[in-house]
Parts: structure tokens; sequence; C-alpha cells
């Protein structure tokens, strides 16, 4: 049913997806250089993740703290494949075993291990991006919620199992890289990815990507299932009296969330040339969680902000006080869950949108029209449609 | 109080035992609720009244003993299977989604769409706009639909509720203390209300307001210590020594 607020909700979101589309694709590649645009690049594989954050824990109300082990799988899927194409036998004519990855051959590995062997395929590699993480989150999920794990079990499982993987990474160098992660990635189909017009066509890739997540996080949100996952995030038990099984939808909404990391992840190996187990680990994971915190947990739009200028911030900071930064990010993060819990897209909606009738009424005033009506009504604070 | 196995009841529970850390909260019960029946449980604090509800509804299992209800075993189901087998329930706190409208809730109850991709595909036709409006209407909350159902006043959530089940339309409805904690004015449109919404379903009640009982109840039961202690008519329950000694003596 189309209704006032649904419609004024529906308009907002789309007015601040063409402002946020106009930020990534114009002003921003206009005002910084090469350099810096790839640094938003990388803010912006953030945003997936961050995006993924507020579906599952902003809507969904799971807290998961390893998303990070979703963004490193899809980075790791990507960066298996760039890694072979770079290790052609020609290239790698000196090492005992040609044809292998270099970090195979110093670690006395003679031959590819089976599950390298379907990321020579750029197709396997590119569906594994998406399908890996999905169906890691979805064993996880079955495991988790099926048996009614939920809150902080089900976040320090996950912070966990970011920790499990880290190691397992590092330890199994041979077949990882081990903590230098899976570098010096060059060429994609014989492309040059590390040229500076490689890099800014990556860029816009990335940023289209991201928002095409937007319109399908978007989707699904206005779907009968985001009501789904509003409502139990209140009121579990009522939901399953209603005739839903609580814990289909939360394997849902988490796999969803860990496919959206894996793209992240993914893009961060192309545009980077590298992936590594630094993104894996718990302290990764915990930060994506403050760029949603920040950005807004219930506004997806909110979360690349948060992203961006999460980072961004970061960036500056720690150039000054390079030990202070956890420091700084621990007590931002305490603030905005004390403060402002709905974040920076909550501030918006209770202090900057119902200001905005008045400007628009101002603005017409001024210019010697009469004042009408705004036709919607003002959502209310910190409800469910801040988007 | 036998079963005969020929009788189709619409609900037929034999034996029915769950205990809690050796206390045994239903012990050996039997009972057997005929279709469009509407049968009332009323029995001391403590007899295990609400306990049967939840045992027929899947938020507690079993220990021992059958539910059957159309055919079909409850006690190996799941709540959201058992509630898609036609078994609704009110419960005795108002629990709506406070963070949706009123329509908002009353269209979560409605009964299709209710898997993942049924739900993330699902759109709403004309027949469910029509049966929101019309059950709005009946829940005296017509124009309440765009408000947040968190910002409505305890006995409007209680009638949202009784929606929410009247949208899901359920073959048997159970409503616990439907009454309880309700002003003298909202309890008599209450009761009103539920007068409406029990026609044509079997309906397990369980309450404490003796003359709201007269009132609706085609059956008494009267539980004490997890079994049944009585059952029959209002009448016939009210002139058993043995209830007036448990319960309706003091």
């Amino acid at each position: 049913m189309t209704t006032p607020q649904t419609a004024t909700a529906e308009r907002s979101f789309w007015i601040g997806f063409t402002i946020l589309a106009a930020l990534i694709l114009l002003v921003l590649p206009l005002m910084l250089d090469v350099f810096r645009l790839n640094l938003v690049g990388r803010y912006l594989t953030y945003a997936f993740v961050a995006v993924g954050l507020v579906l599952c824990w902003g809507y969904g109300g799971i807290l998961s703290l390893g998303q990070g082990v979703f963004f490193g799988l899809g980075g790791y899927c990507l960066a298996m494949f760039l890694k072979l194409e770079s290790s052609t036998p020609e290239a790698t004519a000196i090492q005992s075993t040609p044809g292998i990855p270099d970090f195979m051959d110093w670690n006395q590995i003679t031959a590819l291990p089976w599950f390298w062997e379907p990321f020579k395929s750029l197709p396997v590699a590119l569906i594994a991006i998406v399908v890996v993480p999905a169906v890691f989150a979805y064993v996880i999920g079955v495991a988790m919620f099926k048996r009614r794990v939920g809150g902080v079990y089900f976040a320090i499982i996950t912070q966990a199992i970011a920790a499990i993987m880290t190691i397992l990474i590092i330890g199994q160098q041979g077949y990882t890289g081990g903590i230098n992660g899976i570098t010096d990635l060059r060429t994609l189909l014989g492309w040059d990815i590390r040229t500076d017009s490689a890099k800014t066509i990556l860029y816009f890739v990335n940023a289209l990507l991201l928002l095409a997540t937007l319109v399908l996080a978007r989707w699904i949100l206005t779907s009968r299932l985001g009501r789904i996952l509003v409502a139990m995030r209140g009121k579990e038990d009522r939901v399953r009296f209603s005739g839903y099984s609580v814990a289909n939808f939360k394997i849902f909404v988490f796999c969803v969330a860990a496919a959206m990391s894996g793209i992240g992840g993914a893009m961060f190996t192309l545009q980077f040339g590298f992936m590594s187990p630094s993104f894996v680990g718990i302290v990764p994971s915990i930060e994506m969680v403050i760029f949603a915190a920040v950005g807004g947990r219930l506004s997806i739009l909110g979360a690349v902000y948060g992203a961006l200028i999460v980072n961004w911030a970061k960036s500056i900071f720690s150039e000054a006080f390079p030990e202070l930064w956890l420091l700084a990010m621990g007590g931002l993060f305490i603030a905005v869950v004390m403060a402002f819990p709905n974040g920076l897209a909550g501030l918006y909606s209770v202090y900057v949108a119902p200001m905005l009738p008045r400007i628009r009424a101002w603005a017409m005033s001024t210019r010697g029209l009469p004042a009408r009506d705004t036709d919607g009504q003002i959502s209310k604070p910190g409800v469910t449609h801040a988007r | 109080m036998h079963a005969s196995k020929d009788k189709d009841f619409a609900l037929a529970i034999e034996g029915l035992t769950v205990s809690f850390d050796g206390f045994k909260a239903v012990d050996d019960l039997s009972l057997y609720v005929d279709d469009n029946e509407i049968r009332v449980i009323i029995g001391p604090n403590g007899a295990g009244k609400t306990t049967v509800l939840d045992l027929i509804c899947g938020r507690t299992k079993a220990d021992a003993g059958s539910i059957v209800f159309k055919g079909k075993d409850l006690t190996k189901m799941k709540e959201n299977q058992i509630v898609q087998a036609g078994v609704g329930r009110f419960f005795q706190n108002p629990s709506v989604y406070e963070d949706l409208t009123v329509y908002e809730n009353l269209e979560l109850s409605y009964p299709r769409g209710r898997s993942v991709f049924g739900s993330l595909f699902f759109r709403p036709d004309a027949a469910l706009v029509e049966r929101v409006t019309a059950v709005a209407e009946t829940i005296f909350l017509a124009d309440h639909l765009q408000d947040i159902a968190g910002e409505l006043s305890h006995g409007q959530k209680q009638w949202l509720e009784i929606g929410m089940l009247l949208v899901q339309d359920p073959a048997l409805m159970m409503l616990d203390e439907p009454v309880a904690g309700m002003s003298v004015s909202e309890r008599r449109q209450t009761a009103e209300l539920l007068h409406q919404i029990i026609q044509d379903r079997s309906v397990i009640v369980v309450e404490h307001d003796m003359s709201f009982v007269a009132d609706i109840a085609h059956r008494v039961t009267v539980m004490h210590q997890g079994s049944v202690l009585s059952e029959g008519s209002m009448q016939h329950v009210q002139s058993d020594a043995r209830v007036k000694e448990v319960y309706l003596g003091h």
C-alpha cells in the first residue's frame, strides 16, 4: 500500500542515493588525484561490508564481529585467480617447480593444491567471490541460528572465527601465502591493473558495484522480508508465532551480508594488487562494525558515509598520531553507541530532515513564491524508516 | 473422558506430560476439543494452564504424550509449522511489532509469503489490502493504520494483537487471559470483539474472570496440579465439590 510516509521515505532515499552517486562518481574523481582516488576506492570496498552490516546487524539484529572473514574470502578468491595468471611457467622459470605461485615454491610445495585448481578459470573465481563467503556464512548460520544462538554469544563466536581464520591463513603458508598474503598481482586477463588508468577504471567499477549493492539492499529492505527483519529484531518469538522460521531469515540475511563483503574484498584485491590476513582478523572486523555504527546502522546510505568518513579520519589521524588511532577508534565507537545510537543518519533524520520543509518554504518565500504546504509528513525520528 | 477413535476432534491431546526440573507442570493430561467449540480452561495459579497452551503452540516441548490437530502431531513440529497448520496464539502480554505501523503489523500476519524467498518476492494484492482494512475496522483501529504500533495504548495494542490473529485466520485459536489488565470499558469492548472473532473456529481460552467465562464457554475444563480435575458445562463444574475446594470456593 502506498502511503504518504512510504512515498516520502521512497523519495528521500532516491534523493540521497543520487547525491551519493554524484559524490562518488563525479565530485571525488574530479577533485582527487589518482593516488587519493585509489584511497577512496579502498574505503568504498569497506562500504560493501558496512552495507551488509546494516542489513544483518541494523535490521536483522545479528551483530557479527567477523565480517572481515567474508571480506577476506572474497578477496582471496580473486587473488588466487590473479596469482595463477601471473605464475605462468615462463614467468616462474627460475623456481624449482615452475608454474605454481612463488610462495608455494618457497614452501617446498611441488604441485598446485587441488583447491587452487578451479581458480584457473575467471568465471569460477567470479562466482566464488560471492558463493564462497555466502556458503561459509550459511554453514555458520545453520549451526548457530537453528540452535537459537544469538546476541552476544553469536558476536563472540564470529569473533573467534575471525581469529581462527587468521591463524589458519598464517599457519598454512604454503597454501595461502601466510602473513604476507597473496601479493604481486599484476594482470587481469592480460590487462595491467597497476597503471593509473586501470586504477581509475577500477575505481569506477567499484563505485558502480557499490551503487548496485545499495539498490539490492534497498530492494530487500522494502520487501516484506525487510519488515520481517524489523519485526524479528524486537519480537523474535512473536515472529515465530506469526508462522515464520526465524532461523531461516537470519541465515538469509547473514549470507547476503557475507556475499556483499566478499564483493568488497574482491574489489580491494583488484585495486591494490594483494590480499592478506590483515583484513580478516578481529581488529579489521570490528572496524567494519564501527563504520556501520558511525554511519547509522539503520541506513544503508549512512553506512557508505560511515566507511568514507571514518577511514578518511583514520588516514589523517594516524599520520599525525599513529599510536593513538586505535584508542581514538574505540572512543569513537563508545561515543556513537552511547550518544547517537543511530549514527550520522540518525542525527540527520532528527536534526536536519525536520528542517528541510522549513528551508524549502523559506526559499520559496524569498523568491516571492507563495509558501505552500509540504505534502509529506515529517518522519518520526529514530524509527524504522530512517534509511 | 475417553477417546473414541472414530470421532474426529479438532484437537486431541492424550497423555501429555512435561516437567521442569522434576516438577510435573502437566501430568498425563488428556483433552479433546471439537470443531467450532469454545473451551475455557480455568484453575488456580500454577495449575499448568498456560503451559498447556505453550505445549500446543510448540513453545515448550512435551516429555510424553501427543497433541493431534487435524491429523498432525504438533509435538513433532516447530513453532512456525504449527502456526502454518492453523494454530494461532494470543499472548498474555500484548506483543505487537512496536517499530512497525499498525498496517504493517496486520500485513505481516497475512498467511502467505512466509518463506524467505516467498517474502522477498511477496507483493501485497487486493485481497490482502481488503482483509487488512476489514480487520482494522473490526478492531477499532481503522484510523490508526499508519501509526507506529509502539505508540498505541495498552488496550489498543491488545486489539491489534487480536487483529493480527484475525488476519492469520487460524482454525484453532488460543487466548491467554485476553481481558486481563483492562479497564471496565475496554473489557466490555474486548468481550464484544472476542465474541465476533471466535466464530467459525475452535477456541481455547485461559481466563480467571468467571463472568466472562460463563458468557462464552461451551465447555469448561478445570485444571489442578497439571491434570484435569473436572470437565463439562459451566453449571457442572461449578457444582463439583472438588472444584469448589481447590478453586472456586474462595
